[in-house]
């Protein structure tokens, strides 16, 4: 194998694509490890390097010192918003892929219709809401116009997610299902449901981290209280201390946690579907 | 309904199935079944028997219901099922690929219409229990399909479609998912099966010795008609088109324009003879027939006698040892046969061995007069 010739050595385009790909990850995650780093600053420390000593002084300033903001409070209200968003992200994009099988009148237009949310610049559409609800005469809300701003921007994905994953069911699984003499509810929840449960996870964790960092259409619609990235964002114009790196390494950290949970969960399912896989000739 | 041995003893009754013009029309414009009228007496073990986009697989999905026929009538013991539900009309299907669902045991799968149906679970894994003994999946019960052969995978079908008692069991290319070697096995353990249940099997191919190997009844299809249905010894030797005795190979066809009719015997532009029994045959009409590859005598042309008829000459062009016997492939120089059509005969393999014939060797092959069969026009079959 390495006994190769000239003709073996990789062309100067793989070097060349590969130090775009370094570049991409520097800054992707440097900016990242920068906040990281800077968080556990010490006491005396300030906004940028260097770093003066290391310490938790600015996670416990962030707990206790009231004036930082109310990050409780943006807490209490992203992470429930973000779940709904989920629960309704997954149900919809699932109903909506199940219907888009099938070439009905229009679904073209309607599958445009809604990817064309997807180009909408997030603040204007955010204006945008934020002004249909002062016409109509309601308050806006964390749970009702934000809502509405934040299904905007998730449904289109989850859809697309949907698109792939029913490319790939066999809708033979559902002809076996009503030849057992399943009914339209069963097959739902006993066959379609169970199989496409790592699609379904997919969506689900597209539809909770879009939502709960969602910034540019949650800023208008957000009503009187704050969710978290609104939030955070405000804090950068009041609080001058390393508290925000805190907060940033805090938020980053349950993000993490919350992907590697779904991804954990989608690779187990799908180990348990393969099994041990015989030769079984050309049974695939 | 309510009681559950009542209901089995109801559809474990009769299962004929008679199709009866039944055509089916896609969105698309295509006829996928063209007028087909069909009977299959109850217990027997069915093949339709096609190329793929022959409606084979079509009229299948409609006795299963998952196709709606544009036209017709579909009769199962006696009762029209259109518009009922699968197993409202006791059949079952098993699909192509099979279609275990992957997230179930196997033991799940098979209970799966038990489940539906809402039987406790003791009760249902019981009825599944008994029918994976009577397959013989009984150390695998607790796998998932990914975790079998291709095999055990089809056994796991056959028994989720069986644990319903069925009276009419449907089964779309079962085989094609597996491997030569296997796919024989599979074959006389479905034959078996179907004997051992006693009901009614319909199966899809494409293979014609899969179909004449496990049939009672053979449905050679051809464009959404039925060419000839027939047992499988007569679909074999007996073929009525020259459609079917191409499409079951071991027969040559031949053709010619009959010139004379004498005492039920035609003869075909002075070169062959045809007894035509009792069909319509005109002088001056175009007639086809058959003749059995293994029927044919091939002589080498130097020894050949002066009379040539029935009987052709060639050059052979291809030799394959078969094992038992020896295909010798001619390419015909001379007259009346179908377009550039190869003439095939099979030699005993002892005889062609005691004096081998090699390749551009010029050759007779002669048939007797009762070998050759006059097949119908392809019209005429279809008006039948």
């Amino acid at each position: 194998m390495s006994a190769q010739s000239a003709s073996d050595r990789r062309p100067w385009t793989f070097y060349a694509l590969g130090g775009f790909f370094g570049l991409y990850l520097l800054f992707l995650y440097g900016p990242m490890l920068c906040i990281f780093v800077l968080s556990f600053q010490g006491p005396q420390g300030a906004l940028s390097f260097p770093m003066r000593g290391t310490s938790l002084f600015w996670f416990e300033q962030l707990i206790t010192q009231a004036e930082a903001g109310d990050i409780a409070g943006a807490i209490s209200r992203s992470i429930p918003l973000a779940l709904i968003v989920t629960v309704l992200t997954v149900a919809i994009s699932l109903s909506a892929g199940l219907a888009f099988r099938s070439r009905f009148r229009g679904s073209n237009v309607l599958f445009y219709l809604v990817i064309a949310s997807l180009v909408t610049p997030g603040y204007v559409l955010g204006i945008g809401i934020g002004l249909m609800f002062q016409l109509l005469g309601l308050d806006p809300q964390w749970y009702s116009s934000a809502l509405g701003a934040h299904l905007s921007w998730t449904l289109p994905f989850g859809l697309l997610v949907m698109f792939a994953v029913f490319g790939r069911f066999n809708r033979a699984y559902e002809e076996a299902a009503r030849d057992l003499g399943a009914g339209a509810g069963q097959i739902l929840r006993l066959v379609i449901v169970p199989i496409l449960l790592p699609g379904l996870i997919a969506v689900a964790l597209f539809g909770f981290t879009l939502s709960y960092d969602e910034f540019a259409r949650t800023l208008q619609t957000t009503g009187p209280t704050n969710t978290l990235p609104i939030e955070i964002w405000s804090m950068t114009q009041n609080v001058t201390s390393p508290s925000i790196y805190a907060l940033g390494t805090l938020t980053t950290a349950f993000s993490f946690i919350v992907i590697v949970t779904s991804l954990s969960a989608i690779a187990a399912i799908q180990r348990r579907r393969t099994g041990r896989a015989l030769d079984t000739g050309a049974a695939s | 309904m309510s009681d559950p041995a009542a209901r089995r003893r109801a559809v474990t009754a009769r299962g004929d199935i008679e199709l009866a013009g039944l055509y089916k029309r896609f969105a698309d414009g295509t006829v996928a079944v063209n007028g087909v009228n069909l009977k299959i007496e109850h217990g027997q073990y069915c093949c339709l028997l096609g190329p793929s986009g022959c409606g084979k697989t079509t009229i299948l999905r409609m006795i299963a219901g998952h196709e709606t026929p544009s036209e017709g009538e579909i009769l199962i013991g006696g009762d029209n099922v259109l518009g009922k539900a699968p197993q409202q009309r006791g059949t079952a299907m098993m699909f192509q690929s099979y279609a275990l669902f992957p997230h179930l045991t196997v033991r799940d799968n098979i209970a799966f219409s038990l489940r539906v149906r809402g039987l406790p679970k003791s009760e249902r894994y019981r009825e599944a229990d008994r029918v994976i003994e009577q397959v013989q999946l009984g150390t695998l019960a607790n796998r998932l399909p990914a975790q079998l052969s291709g095999g055990q995978q089809q056994r796991a079908a056959l028994a989720r479609a069986i644990v319903t008692k069925p009276r009419v069991l449907l089964l779309d290319e079962p085989l094609s998912a597996l491997d030569e070697f296997l796919r024989l096995q599979m074959r006389s353990e479905l034959r078996n099966m179907q004997k051992q249940l006693g009901i009614t099997f319909v199966h899809v191919t494409h293979t014609q010795l899969e179909a004449v190997a496990v049939a009672d009844q053979v449905v050679v299809m051809n464009k959404g008609r039925i060419e000839q249905s027939a047992s499988a010894r007569a679909i074999y030797a007996e073929p009525r088109s020259a459609y079917v005795a191409r499409f079951m190979g071991g027969q040559n066809v031949l053709s010619g324009r009959v010139e004379t009719l004498a005492g039920g015997v035609a003869t075909l532009g002075g070169a062959f003879a045809v007894r035509h029994g009792s069909a319509g045959v005109l002088v001056g009409q175009e007639l086809h027939f058959a003749v059995r590859r293994d029927r044919v005598r091939l002589e080498r042309t130097i020894e050949a006698a002066a009379s040539s008829v029935n009987a052709v000459t060639g050059l052979v062009h291809a030799v394959e040892y078969q094992g038992t016997y020896v295909k010798v492939a001619l390419k015909l120089e001379a007259r009346g046969t179908s377009g550039g059509e190869e003439f095939v005969a099979y030699v005993d393999e002892d005889a062609f061995f005691r004096a081998p014939l090699g390749l551009g060797e010029r050759v007779i092959g002669r048939w007797d007069l009762d070998e050759a069969l006059p097949l119908a026009e392809p019209d005429r079959v279809a008006i039948e």
